[in-house]
């Protein structure tokens, strides 16, 4: 897209800012190596054996809903908590011996949890007291953060006196004025309302992106994941499920469970048939479809699970002819303005797909009417399970 | 017939008749207004009075008023300069801070450590602190002396490890005294310490410990911050009583030493001087309040949430 839009020419070594970013990423050292982590309470397991590697400079966040683990990780990781096995290495230095307070990590708190006594400033500045910065530095570090994030109006306020979004621009200075290797980040905008999250989420990647800084970002909001994030782990129960680009995560989901974490899924059973070079033919219920296969796809064989985007369903016109068609009856159709979401039925499968309301005028597509869907090769996944 | 049938309705919020608020003012705040002036301002004014006056032959109170009992107080008396009442003041000022210093420094760690019990044994700590309330004062202090007497087991380990002689007794003395206070004035500073430790946010702990701060100052800054209005709290409530305890040191210190408290007794009982016990009781009450606003000033200062 941005290829077509854009009059310099696309091939060659100037394939994009987002090619040079996954390489500089990719050669850069790690900042955070995890290896067979465990963390148990009790007979729950909260963390099952976890390994990852983070590098210099990435975006990299933890998805997963409440009690997969995430937030357990990111404490171990800047030592509020301590794993009961495994490794944790922070700039290739074993992490396990040092306490919280000597990492060269630093954490913005789900809550905040700014110091309710203090004001803007002698927050901002209590990291670079402990570390006994001369006094000058300090107010100059200071400033210059506050300045950075758009606050420096409200040094002399206490975080009483501050509004949700500005209590977290400052959980973010004090923690970004230490300029430490790694900012943790557990949930930061959880406590915002959407216009501010969806702003902040922007100002965060400029952010991050300006300082360079490596960000390890908790989420349970697959958009902001989504958005923000060079690589994402999804978590289920103490294990990662898949972890990648965000592109691959949401594209080729490995599972049903990564499939719906990351928004809608549409899935169709059938058995193997016929596997090609590249591709595979699979019957199920709406008719043979055939998938177009990558490397690094699960090689099934007999009873498989494939995986569709509701946006990759297309609404075919006319009967001309086309690859992987179906009949569907539509049950119901939700209209959101750009786009609308049709509720679908083939034969007893339910289905959605969304389509861009592209043309002017009234609903062209109604409830009970019956439509031909394409399911293109290319956007069929086969799934794990 | 219909005037006499109308009952006077009070209901908040509503517009009043001037009778209607002067009723409504009087059933709301008139009972706290007279037991307040029955039981303390008329008592401090007829106090206050009565120390301006002169004692009589037989201890009776009478003309002509006089400023000679405060003069007496500050030490300048009918046989020339003699500190003797300031230093009393002083000195039950002294064993109120000791007593205020060693209360906080035991219910600190208790404090924290009942607070991060379970449910059910909270419940039995927090009640075990208040139990030794159902016991008269007198009885515990003289249990005190049981306990260290000569023949004690407390006295005995002490000998054993050379820090008392043989066959020589715990009381009278100043550890003793401070056991006692302690004994006496410990849930005052417990209780509220607990209620602060019980709802410090320990997130902001973390934070302080993130941005690094060792073990010293998480407590320091993030954790002494929090607890703050509990500790204020727990010091004046220890403190103020503690200034006019006497009993105590009495039992557990051999009465060899004269305090605010049995100063002012002495007073109005063998002395027969209330004059000059009014002088005595009006200037203690005088220091503690001095020492109240001061300490809410400087609360303002800082901007630390004083309890007054």
């Amino acid at each position: 897209m941005v290829a077509d839009a854009s009059p310099a020419p696309a091939p060659g070594p100037a394939a994009g800012q987002r090619e040079a970013r996954r390489r500089a990423i990719a050669d850069g050292a790690p900042a955070i190596e995890v290896e067979g982590l465990v963390r148990r309470f009790g007979d729950f397991t909260a963390l099952d054996a976890i390994d990852l590697s983070i590098r210099e400079g990435e975006f990299f966040s933890l998805l997963g809903p409440s009690g997969c683990g995430k937030t357990t990780l990111l404490r171990i990781i800047g030592g509020l908590d301590v794993a009961d096995g495994g490794v944790v290495r922070i700039a290739g230095q074993d992490a396990r011996t040092i306490p919280a307070h000597r990492r060269p990590v630093n954490t913005v708190f789900q809550s905040y949890a700014l110091f309710p006594h203090l004001d803007v400033r002698d927050n901002v500045a209590f990291g670079l007291r402990m570390k006994k910065v001369p006094e000058k530095e300090v107010r100059t570090r200071v400033e210059r953060t506050l300045e950075l994030l758009q606050i420096g109006g409200f040094i002399d306020r206490k975080p009483s006196q501050l509004s949700g979004g500005q209590k977290q621009r400052v959980a973010l200075a004090r923690a970004l004025v230490n300029e430490p290797k790694v900012l943790l980040l557990d949930e930061p905008l959880g406590a915002l309302d959407l216009k501010l999250r969806k702003e902040l989420q922007v100002e965060l990647l400029s952010l991050q992106r300006r300082l360079g800084i490596t960000f390890v970002f908790v989420t349970h909001d697959q958009e902001e994941a989504l958005v923000m994030s060079d690589r994402i782990a999804v978590m289920r129960a103490g294990r990662i499920e898949q972890m990648g680009e965000a592109e691959a995560i949401y594209e080729r989901p490995r599972n049903r469970y990564v499939g719906q974490f990351l928004g809608e899924v549409n899935l169709v059973e059938g058995r193997a048939e016929r596997r090609g070079a590249g591709d595979l033919l699979v019957q199920t219920a709406l008719g043979a479809l055939r998938v177009e296969t990558r490397p690094g796809d699960p090689a099934r064989e007999g009873a498989l699970t494939l995986a569709i985007r509701p946006e990759k369903v297309r609404i075919a016109t006319d009967g001309a002819p086309g690859e992987n068609r179906i009949r569907a009856t539509v049950e119901q159709v939700i209209y959101i303005g750009a786009e609308s979401h049709y509720r679908l039925r083939a034969g007893e499968i339910p289905f959605t797909a969304y389509a861009m309301n592209a043309s002017a005028g009234a609903k062209e597509i109604e409830e009970g009417q019956p439509l031909l869907l394409e399911l293109p090769p290319a956007a069929l996944k086969v799934l794990e399970d | 017939m219909a005037a006499r049938t109308r009952r006077p309705e009070i209901r908040f919020g509503e517009h009043l008749t001037w009778a209607g608020e002067i009723a409504r003012s009087a059933l709301t705040s008139g009972p706290a207004i007279a037991w307040v002036s029955t039981f303390l301002l008329l008592p401090v004014l007829g106090i206050a009075f009565i120390s301006f006056l002169s004692r009589g032959t037989y201890g009776e109170i009478q003309l002509p008023m006089t400023a000679g009992n405060y003069l007496r107080l500050a030490g300048f008396g009918v046989l020339g300069f003699d500190p003797q009442y300031p230093v009393i003041i002083l000195r039950s000022l002294v064993l109120a801070a000791g007593t205020t210093v060693v209360c906080l420094v035991a219910s600190f760690p208790l404090a924290f450590f009942i607070a991060g019990l379970a449910g059910r044994a909270k419940q039995i700590a927090l009640t075990l602190v208040v139990i030794p309330f159902w016991t008269n004062l007198l009885i515990r202090t003289y249990a005190w002396q049981l306990l260290l007497g000569p023949d004690s087991l407390a006295a005995r380990a002490a000998v054993a490890v050379g820090l008392a002689e043989e066959g020589m007794p715990l009381y009278p003395s100043a550890l003793a005294v401070y056991l006692g206070m302690l004994c006496a004035y410990l849930p005052f500073m417990v209780l509220p310490l607990y209620t602060a430790v019980e709802k410090i946010d320990w997130a902001i702990a973390e934070a302080a410990s993130d941005l690094g701060a060792d073990g010293v100052r998480v407590f320091r800054h993030a954790l002494l911050p929090q607890v703050m209005p509990g500790m204020v709290a727990g010091v004046i409530l220890v403190f103020i009583p503690a200034t006019g305890q006497f009993v105590i040191p009495d039992l557990l210190g051999g009465a060899k030493t004269v305090l605010l408290g049995n100063a002012i007794q002495q007073q109005f009982g063998a002395s027969r001087d209330w004059p000059f016990g009014s002088a005595i009781a009006l200037v203690g009450m005088a220091v503690v309040l001095f020492g109240l606003w001061f300490q809410a000033r400087a609360g303002a200062r800082t901007g630390e949430e004083g309890p007054l």
